[in-house]
């Protein structure tokens, strides 16, 4: 039995599922339900404000870590519960799960760099 | 008298279903499911602002209304039970142990919990909201 | 019989006659301060001296005795009849051959169990006449919680991932390997880790917690399983980050 690699990707999985626990309800206050129920002013998730937040660096890394690590996380928890559905084929459900994570991480370095 | 021992087999797919122990398990681990589609939404939202204030627009249309409103609400509920069951098994993952006596596991998620409330509070307040 | 009964639904199979296991039912006097063991020893010794089991200390220490009843992995001498419904199913347990009736066959889970190195490796080897390897009661306190262990293969039934791919090195074995790693008396952590922290070994859990639920003796195999992960991510690392400290 050779040594596995599955430290990288749990190590990933545990700091993004700490992460995730810690933030997530809250993100999900602020961006998806305050607005609506008039909770935080309109403007809060607009164009203007969202731009002048993220100019700085320490937003970009705090963005990119935060939703870099909840990613990964996920994705991981997916490739095992394929697993536990039945899907024998891991090495395709491995691949699928972290190409998507890996695409969305791109997708936001590339959006932040431009920011 | 020959020996044939019998293989008894569990449904692959269901045998989650057969006890509640395994269907909060199962339940635990969906909650990955929509709190990853909800971090690839928010990554798509970065991106549309990168390219602009007409496709950010088109992005806030989309994510906007009542299917919107109620992903996030389910998505709200499965990221709350992810944070419980989180708290919950992390006495058990990392022991404490002060002056030689082992730190009950419920102080330890109490613990957590204050965490979680002072970090969702700064974050609020960060968005804007007033307390 | 007179008086209140329980109904006893046991899965049978004699390997000479069956292609599969069939239920067979048995009426068994109720008594207050009966076991199961209790009740299938009276199946045995008035009704069906063809069944056949496995138990012995009757005090859930030996680990012999362990079944399903009503679908949960249970040590019959642990379960009371008082506890249990009128109609009570038994079973093999899961995740293992069945031999014959609630016989299963164990050779996988005893070979897991050595192939983790389950003694003390000390850094030097000690006469008899040298003494003994000294420890504080705070040192021993550190492991003491994972020499409970009767090998009674109660989470190995419980244990949904081991049923899924039976090269899970599982529960019990991983938290043997928990208890000498915790030793102060041992050094062989990183010789564990070929077996330990391979694929089929911690990383094959993925915290069900069904192990430490049915465990009789609150060994709790997964919380050993998560220490070790930390452990082994932490050692992962500090290999490539200082790999002039690994032993």
């Amino acid at each position: 039995m050779n040594q596995s690699n599955k430290p990288i990707v749990w190590g990933l999985f545990a700091a993004g599922g700490t992460v995730s626990a810690f933030l997530v309800p809250a993100l999900i206050l602020v961006t998806c339900l305050a607005v609506p129920l008039g909770l935080l002013p309109a403007d809060t998730l607009s164009y203007q404000h969202l731009i002048d937040l993220l100019q700085h660096v320490i937003s970009k890394l705090i963005t990119f870590g935060v939703l870099f690590l909840i990613i990964w996380h996920a994705a991981h928890r997916m490739r095992i519960t394929a697993h536990d559905l039945g899907i024998r084929n891991d090495t395709v459900v491995m691949l699928i799960c972290y190409g998507v994570a890996a695409a969305g991480s791109l997708l936001m370095l590339l959006a932040l760099l431009k920011i | 008298m020959s020996r044939r021992p019998y293989i008894r087999e569990l449904s692959r797919t269901g045998w989650w279903l057969k006890q509640p122990r395994y269907v909060r398990y199962m339940a635990r681990e969906m909650t990955a499911l929509f709190i990853g589609l909800y971090v690839l939404i928010l990554m798509a939202g970065l991106f549309a602002l990168s390219k602009g204030e007409a496709a950010y627009a088109e992005f806030l249309e989309s994510a906007d209304g009542l299917v919107g409103l109620t992903f996030a609400v389910i998505t709200m509920i499965f990221a709350i039970y992810h944070t419980f069951t989180w708290f919950q098994v992390t006495p058990k993952a990392m022991p404490l142990v002060i002056g030689g006596k082992r730190v009950p596991g419920a102080i330890i998620v109490g613990a957590h919990w204050a965490g979680f409330a002072v970090v969702s509070v700064a974050l609020w307040l960060l968005a804007g909201g007033q307390t | 019989m007179s008086g209140r009964t329980v109904e006893l639904e046991v899965l049978r199979y004699d390997p000479d006659q069956d292609d599969a296991p069939k239920f067979q039912t048995y009426t068994v006097p109720y008594r207050e301060d009966w076991v199961v063991l209790d009740a299938i020893n009276y199946v045995k010794d008035e009704l069906d001296r063809t069944l056949s089991y496995r138990w012995s200390c009757h005090m859930a220490v030996c680990g012999s005795c362990g079944m399903l009843i009503n679908g949960e992995p249970s040590l019959s001498c642990h379960t009371f009849l008082r506890d249990c419904p009128d109609k009570i199913r038994i079973e093999p347990l899961q995740n293992f051959p069945v031999e014959r009736d609630l016989v299963v066959v164990m050779d996988d889970f005893i070979d897991k169990l050595g192939s983790v190195k389950p003694y003390v490796v000390a850094k030097e080897e000690k006469d008899v006449d040298e003494g003994e390897y000294l420890q504080t009661p705070a040192e021993l306190a550190q492991y003491k919680q994972y020499t409970a262990c009767i090998n009674c293969l109660l989470c190995y039934s419980a244990c949904p991932q081991y049923a899924l791919n039976d090269s899970f090195v599982g529960p019990a074995a991983l938290a043997l390997a928990h208890r000498y790693n915790l030793d102060s008396r041992d050094i062989g952590r990183s010789a564990r880790e070929e077996v330990v922290a391979s694929n089929p070994g911690i990383w094959e859990c993925s915290f069900v917690g069904a192990c430490s639920e049915v465990c009789p003796k609150a060994v709790d195999p997964a919380a050993a399983i998560q220490q070790t992960k930390i452990a082994s991510t932490a050692d992962y690392f500090m290999k490539f980050l200082m790999p002039w400290k690994h032993k």
